[in-house]
């Protein structure tokens, strides 16, 4: 297990490496020209122009200048320095204090797919074919077939501005009621796909074979559906959640811009709109770490879910 | 027990909701009257910076004028008048004088000299500071000094200090609208404590910035979330009614509407275009509308043969229905202009286009085939604007109208439009916009159409018009000087290098709890004009 650990961490770093030199090269090669997209419409003056130009290097062009600023970029991330926006901003700063809402934001959808959605799969699964399997099962298409770019509006209007049962933004240190609605929203997808795995799986193990040598020893149907099948079942979900982890985080554009909230996807779009290279790698980067982690989480979670799986 | 659990979840948010709506009708009750012990919550984006002469965008500006007071302000007539300052007059448009007003303090109680402009303004035209605002000092004498990677000065050597409270600012060349100059952003003063040695800003002066005005910072500047000021007790013009002001970061227009919508937020500077079709149901007389200085307009490539006979222009003008357009795509959120100058400045007159502004396809077609108009036209505009609707409609106008084939071609960015531009490629017509610096008719005429213009993008040139403008400058007062730019517009409209389209106009809004809602010409909430209701 040890072993396995380390040898992944050191598959981490490789990965880590080759996606910020990928990305880098994406914003480089789709730079058109920042000062100007900074300056919005109006116009740039020569000094400001030449100021800009040479703090960011923005003359490096070619693959020359590419790896020029490449190397300068990742020499600096390892010294821990991530750089400066092109607004003059530390992008460790920007980072620091976006990473905190957007966890608890991805947080909050975590745990309502897993509370919602994993319930009702179970109970779907046990009662195959009842109104209850048949309901979730509408709802759960109608959620997996409204973009959150439509959900997200529909849902601060209804219940933030008219009948006013949430705020209707939550800020830029908002509190966990605040949370609650953009939390939903976010998760609501994965709640859908949570919801669907589990009933599947859990109507596949209850016609397992172990299950019914358990039913024949006598265990009560709450413990064996509790311990038994759900155990089982739950190795799906718990891949499809360890990836959903990675991307709540950077799937929180459109959440992030609808509730106000300035975490990482808030950011990530500003980055993009101002063709700001170095805050875009920046946010990515830390992106690419939080998936490798929550895979490793995943792929260790498996072992505990069932023996079986050994890591050598 | 898991029934048990869902209810209380729909509990929590009922009683929420119960509370909510108690604290809303208890505020909605009250009697209108003015509380000015209450803040009040203003949208703005992120501002770009926070030092007065690197700030030229709306929201970084909004927040500098409740830090610092200006040395004019500008009146009904559009016509500036001294707040911060006593007097400044001139005998020959060259030399200024400024005096400035007794009793103005910093917020950290350094009395404010002149030495306190002299040094910001200093710093601001100092090219290796890398201002965004430099180019407003470009008329002071010395500028040129000032520029380069290696500037030859440190200091404008048109700036001259007499006494404490007076200083002279002498130009390179007369200008009689200095004045009107003044009242803008970068012209504010700084404090001593604003620069760690002489012509090196602070660093976190940014954070906190220290200014002369009715506010002072509360905290520092919490970036993506908010600013906050509270009233300066020892500011010696004008106090404001509300005890401070949170100035609450947006990136998204239509999450700040939606909380002016529930009293979550007082004042939205710009009503998304989403939801201007509903705005008078949803805030009814809480839905305001302002002139606002922006003109938008399609240029010609006039150095090319094809537009280069001004008849043409002026079919291609007359082809176009204006009216329509603002009113079935901007939903009347613009205004029509049928001017080259915004009803925001001293000196505009309605429709100075004359007969090229009148849409009448009829004569509009015999007239573009007399002067052998090209078959087709291109139109060329950003896509990351949002133009693509007006354009479109615009095509369809040219087409069935002048009877040629006509296409909106999108560049994806504005800088990628503007790099075609400026290097003269054929992509036929463009769209342009135009927000002023300072509210002069001199500033949409200079810059956009004169020989040298730094916004003249469509190779106009006109002697005649030129010398007009220099003889403004010259002007010995401002209505002579309003003059002689009327004549400079008048040629305009004969040789159209422009197709004037539209007027911005702010649409703002604001929640039940605030009132006495003023926008400025700078796109500014008049902070010291706002009441919050008891």
């Amino acid at each position: 297990m040890f072993r396995f650990i380390v040898r992944r961490l050191l598959q981490m770093v490789l990965a880590f490496f080759g996606t910020t030199l990928i990305v880098y090269a994406l914003m480089f090669a789709g730079q058109g020209d920042p000062i100007q997209a900074l300056a919005g419409e109006r116009p740039v003056t020569a000094a400001q122009r030449a100021y800009l130009t040479e703090k960011y290097h923005l003359d490096a062009t070619g693959v020359g200048g590419f790896f020029y600023r490449y190397f300068d970029y990742i020499s600096n991330l390892l010294r821990g320095d991530l750089g400066e926006s092109l607004t003059g901003r530390s992008i460790g700063d920007i980072l620091a204090a976006a990473w905190p809402v957007t966890i608890r934001l991805a947080l909050i959808a975590i745990a309502v797919a897993v509370v919602f959605g994993v319930t009702a799969g179970v109970l779907a699964g046990i009662r195959r074919a009842s109104i209850f399997d048949n309901a979730t099962l509408l709802l759960t298409l109608l959620v997996l077939g409204i973009p959150t770019i439509v959900l997200a509006p529909l849902a601060q209007y209804f219940l933030g501005v008219r009948w006013q049962l949430f705020p209707p933004t939550a800020g830029a240190d908002p509190d966990f009621f605040a949370l609650l609605l953009p939390g939903i929203v976010l998760g609501s997808l994965s709640l859908a796909t949570a919801l669907r795995l589990t009933r599947t799986s859990v109507a596949e193990n209850l016609r397992a074979d172990y299950v019914r040598t358990a039913r024949s020893k006598g265990l009560p149907n709450r413990r064996v559906v509790s311990v038994h099948v759900l155990r089982n079942s739950l190795i799906p979900v718990i891949t499809f959640l360890g990836v959903e982890v990675g991307n709540l985080m950077s799937g929180a554009i459109i959440t992030e811009g609808v509730f106000n909230i300035p975490g990482v996807g808030f950011n990530l779009f500003r980055g993009i709109r101002t063709e700001d290279g170095p805050l875009v790698v920046g946010i990515v980067s830390v992106l690419v770490v939080v998936y490798l982690v929550s895979n490793l989480v995943v792929d260790i979670l498996y072992a505990v879910l069932d023996p079986r799986i050994r890591y050598e | 027990m898991r029934v048990r659990r869902l209810a209380a979840w729909t509990a929590l948010p009922l009683a929420v909701t119960l509370g909510l709506v108690a604290c809303g009708s208890g505020g909605d009750g009250g009697s209108g009257e003015s509380d000015p012990n209450a803040a009040v919550r203003i949208e703005i984006a992120e501002p770009q910076h926070l030092v007065p002469t690197n700030t030229n965008e709306t929201s970084g500006s909004q927040v500098l004028a409740a830090l610092f007071s200006p040395l004019v302000d500008y009146d009904e007539a559009h016509k500036p008048y001294e707040v911060a300052a006593e007097s400044i007059t001139s005998e020959d448009n060259t030399t200024w004088t400024i005096k400035l007003k007794d009793g103005y303090t910093f917020h950290n109680g350094e009395a404010v000299t002149a030495d306190s402009y002299i040094d910001a303004w200093n710093y601001g035209a100092y090219a290796p500071n890398g201002q965004n605002s430099s180019y407003f000092f470009e008329k002071i004498a010395g500028y040129d000094d000032l520029q380069g990677e290696s500037p030859k000065a440190e200091t404008l050597s048109g700036l001259k200090k007499v006494d404490d409270l007076t200083f002279t600012v002498a130009l390179s060349q007369p200008y009689s609208e200095f004045k009107a100059m003044l009242g803008y952003t970068a012209f504010y003063p700084l404090p001593k404590a604003a620069f760690s040695a002489p012509g090196t800003l602070a660093e976190g002066y940014e954070q906190a910035p220290i200014g002369q005005g009715p506010f002072k910072m509360k905290g520092t500047w919490q970036h993506d979330a908010k600013v906050e000021v509270e009233r300066y007790d020892a500011f010696p013009g004008e106090q404001p009614k509300v005890a401070g002001v949170e100035f609450r970061i947006y990136q998204q227009l239509t999450a700040a509407y939606a909380d002016v919508l529930s009293d979550n937020l007082d004042v939205i500077k710009t009503i998304p275009t989403e939801n201007l079709s509903t705005a008078d149901t949803d805030l009814g007389d809480r839905f305001l509308q302002s002139p606002a200085s922006s003109l938008h307009f399609l240029a010609f490539p006039t150095f090319q043969d094809e537009f280069s006979n001004p008849d043409v222009r002026k079919a291609i003008s007359m082809a176009i229905d204006r009216d329509e357009i603002t009113r079935s795509i901007f939903k009347d959120s613009q205004q029509p202009a049928r001017s080259f100058v915004s009803p925001a400045v001293a000196g505009y007159r309605e429709n100075t286009v004359g007969a090229a502004g009148e849409f009448d396809p009829a004569k509009a077609k015999t007239l573009y085939q007399a002067a052998g108009g090209p078959s087709k036209i291109t139109l060329s505009y950003n896509g990351d604007g949002g133009h693509k609707d007006w354009i479109d409609a615009t095509c369809n106008q040219l087409k069935a109208n002048l009877g040629v084939d006509c296409v909106g071609s999108a560049e994806p960015k504005f800088a990628d439009l503007l790099t075609k531009v400026k290097d003269k490629q054929p992509i036929g017509l463009f769209r342009l916009g135009w927000v002023m610096d300072y509210p002069s008719m001199e500033n949409y005429l200079g810059p956009l159409y004169s020989s040298n213009g730094s916004s003249n993008y469509y190779g106009y040139r006109n002697p005649d018009f030129d010398r007009l403008l220099a003889e403004g400058a010259k002007a010995p007062s401002e209505e002579e000087a309003i003059k002689k730019y009327q004549e400079a517009e008048d040629l305009l409209a004969e040789d159209l290098p422009v197709v004037p389209l539209r007027f911005g106009q702010n649409n703002f809004g604001h929640s039940t709890k605030v009132k006495s809602v003023e926008m400025d010409l700078f796109d500014r909430i008049n902070l010291v004009k706002i009441e919050a209701i008891k």
